[in-house]
């Protein structure tokens, strides 16, 4: 009786909680200038607010086959959610979307530059006749 | 429960997926309105989640699933496609 009256509010509490996470990745979708800082807006309620919204779901369905497939949802999102984020910030990258200057530490591009080093190297001392393409 | 919970639930959603949408139709660049349509399916899954404790039953789980492996494919391979047209 008194767990229900507990549960309904925490239930409340951890809905209004994913749903002020995702008004505040809309609210910095628009806001902030950059494609890295959007990104950085949108992946909070990925994973957070989509764990409170699950809380709320197993707050209200206390059963162990609701609860397990809860668990499968949250472990899959925070498997594919970094992924996702990670290919989109790497193609902005690549493609020439993210400005170089907005960026204090760019260690992708120092890894970009020592890589054709390393792989033109071994080609030139095999084959020193051959123009490097 | 209280319904002004659910009502502020839903004009957060509602309001984080138009903002959403109008970054999709505005962004400058591919990669912002992919992050864009990524963010309007999380409002999505978590709308959904937020119908279930409101009507109390369990039957849109499923499509909760769905939409997370949607949301996942879809961002890789928009990502590789301009990874690649980039190169080319």
């Amino acid at each position: 009786m008194i767990f229900d009256t507990i549960a309904d509010i925490l239930t409340g509490v951890f809905l209004i909680l994913g749903a002020f996470l995702s008004l505040a990745a809309g609210v910095g979708l628009i806001r902030f200038p950059d494609a890295i800082a959007r990104l950085h807006a949108t992946t909070k309620p990925q994973i957070l607010g989509l764990a409170f919204v699950l809380l709320a779901i197993a707050l209200q369905e206390r059963r162990i086959s609701t609860i397990l497939v809860l668990l499968l949802l949250l472990v899959f999102q925070m498997l594919t959610a970094p992924v996702s984020a990670h290919m989109i910030a790497r193609a902005g990258y690549r493609g020439g979307i993210i400005a170089p200057e907005s960026l204090f530490v760019d260690e992708l591009g120092q890894a970009i530059d020592d890589a054709p080093q390393e792989q033109s190297e071994p080609t030139k001392s095999t084959h020193p006749s051959q123009p490097a393409d | 429960m209280n319904e002004w919970v659910f009502l502020a639930v839903g004009v957060m959603l509602t309001s984080a997926s138009v903002l959403a949408l109008f970054r999709i139709i505005q962004g400058p660049s591919i990669l912002d309105r992919m992050i864009a349509s990524d963010m309007l399916l999380t409002t999505m899954i978590c709308a959904l989640g937020a119908e279930m404790v409101y009507n109390s039953h369990t039957k849109t789980l499923p499509a909760m699933l769905v939409l997370a492996t949607t949301a996942f494919l879809g961002s890789v391979v928009v990502a590789r496609y301009v990874s690649r047209n980039s190169h080319s």
